[in-house]
């Protein structure tokens, strides 16, 4: 096997056992246990009383930008990964490169926060 | 024929027995945390925790999981069904397979990526993942919210965690994990966890702590307000196997925690008696230490509130591990420790 193959296909038979283990635990408890539905036990649970109206309403924007902020800093760690292991080989002028880099970045980070963006009163 | 059997069969077969030995001590594992933890926060609390079936309640998880086996299981009317089964699968599977590549000693690793740790943060972060689809194919308020709360809070404490991730790779220079660990050989005075990146250290743990919603940032399972969070609607199986992914990840950040800053599988001193115990012992020592102090601080700590849990993350670790990043990368430079340099 090349050498690929020999690194990645330990995770990819992983994978598959694991998947197979999910799906054997399930099916055997719902096959083995006592199943007696009715339509009161399958009803949305809502502190005893029936369900009001569907789950899916509005929620609060806040998640959203929370979202939004996290994909900004996950892609600058990203970015991040390979500068930090080459970072004998490209020296202090990838050194500085990355500190102008994250300094334009604090700058939208300082923007976003006395903008109120982090705030969850 | 003959070099099928050589060329991909028996190696499979390795492969496989190899998973086996890794899975079934983490799944045991799994079962012996949930009674670690009832224990050991029973003593905090001076009380006896489990202690009627079997000896010292030491039969109690298979108790628990038999129960959970032949319970019911519930598929609520308004529910997406496909998405709702999925949901539980993935979690589980997720904590699983991030085991592949996490060396318990030198060379004794099911697969050595030279990438380990892009994986390992790959495959936490798709944990979201498991907790969205949880919440929003139950079709139910309290776990639509759970998800929610879950979702932001793993997503804010993940970039901190990044950061720090970044902070420990320009010490190796690699994103092996093995190379990570053999970094800090020669003594605990080699660990990460010494020196500059001591504040890093806490910083990730507390981020461990968030990233697996445990207390003190147990928000999505608050169970006054949300009664469960993101899990109200499972039962049974699909249950126990949000329950499983939960807590065989706990144990992976605490391995991954052993990994960057504790030493792995390295003893802490690198002389003879130390050097007798076998490395994944160590391993094991130093994760089950990781394990009981988030016992520990269960045990201790009240919740937070939802304001105080964004503002550390992204107010108070955001900017510490950002500013560390660069303070890390220059003292390397100043110190002339660059490595590959």
């Amino acid at each position: 096997m090349d050498e690929l193959l020999r690194e990645y296909l330990p995770v990819l038979i992983f994978l598959a056992i694991a998947i197979g283990i999910s799906v054997a635990m399930l099916l055997a408890s719902g096959i083995l246990a006592t199943q007696k539905p009715d339509s009161e036990k399958l009803s949305a649970y809502e502190c005893g009383f029936e369900a009001f109206d569907d789950a899916r309403s509005r929620f609060d924007v806040r998640f959203y930008l929370v979202a939004i902020l996290f994909i900004i800093f996950d892609l600058e760690v990203a970015f991040l990964f390979p500068w930090a292991i080459s970072l004998g080989k490209i020296g202090l002028f990838g050194f500085w490169s990355m500190v102008i880099f994250l300094g334009i970045l604090t700058i939208g980070f300082v923007y976003e926060w006395r903008k109120g963006a982090l705030e969850w009163e | 024929m003959a070099e099928f059997w050589d060329q991909y069969a028996f190696p499979t077969i390795e492969i496989v027995f190899y998973i086996v030995l890794i899975v079934a001590p983490l799944l045991g594992g799994v079962a012996y945390l949930t009674l670690a933890e009832r224990k050991v926060i029973g003593w905090m609390q001076l009380r006896k925790g489990p202690n009627v079936v079997g000896p010292f309640g030491l039969l109690q998880p298979l108790a628990d999981g038999m129960k959970l086996f032949f319970k019911e299981t519930i598929i609520p009317a308004s529910s997406n069904r496909g998405m709702f089964f999925a949901a539980p699968m993935v979690t589980f599977v997720l904590s699983l397979i991030a085991w592949a590549v996490i060396p318990f000693d030198a060379g004794l690793v099911l697969s050595n990526l030279n990438v380990g740790i892009l994986y390992i943060f790959a495959i936490s972060s798709l944990g979201v993942y498991g907790i969205i689809m949880a919440g929003w194919s139950s079709n139910s308020k309290y776990a639509f919210l759970g998800a929610l709360r879950s979702a932001a809070q793993m997503v804010s404490y993940e970039v901190s965690m990044g950061f720090v991730i970044i902070t420990v790779l320009l010490f190796v220079g690699s994103l092996n994990l093995s190379a990570i660990v053999e970094a800090q050989s020669g003594g605990f005075w080699n660990w990460h966890f010494f020196g500059i990146l001591f504040p890093m250290f806490i910083i990730f743990f507390v981020s461990t702590l968030a990233e697996t919603n445990r207390a003190p940032f147990d928000l999505p399972e608050a169970e006054a307000e949300l009664v469960s969070g993101y899990n109200v609607e499972y039962s049974a199986m699909t249950f126990a196997m949000f329950f499983l992914g939960e807590y065989a990840n706990m144990i992976l950040m605490c391995a991954m925690t052993s990994i960057l800053f504790l030493g792995g599988w390295m003893a802490p001193i690198d002389v003879a008696p130390f050097t007798w115990i076998p490395g994944p012992i160590w391993f094991a020592l130093k994760i089950a230490f990781c394990l009981f102090v988030f016992l520990w601080v269960r045990a201790t700590f009240p919740r937070y509130r939802y304001d105080q849990l964004m503002r550390l993350g992204w107010k108070v670790f955001l900017p510490i591990s950002l500013l560390w990043v660069v303070v890390v990368a220059g003292w390397l430079f100043a110190m002339d420790k660059v490595p590959g340099a």
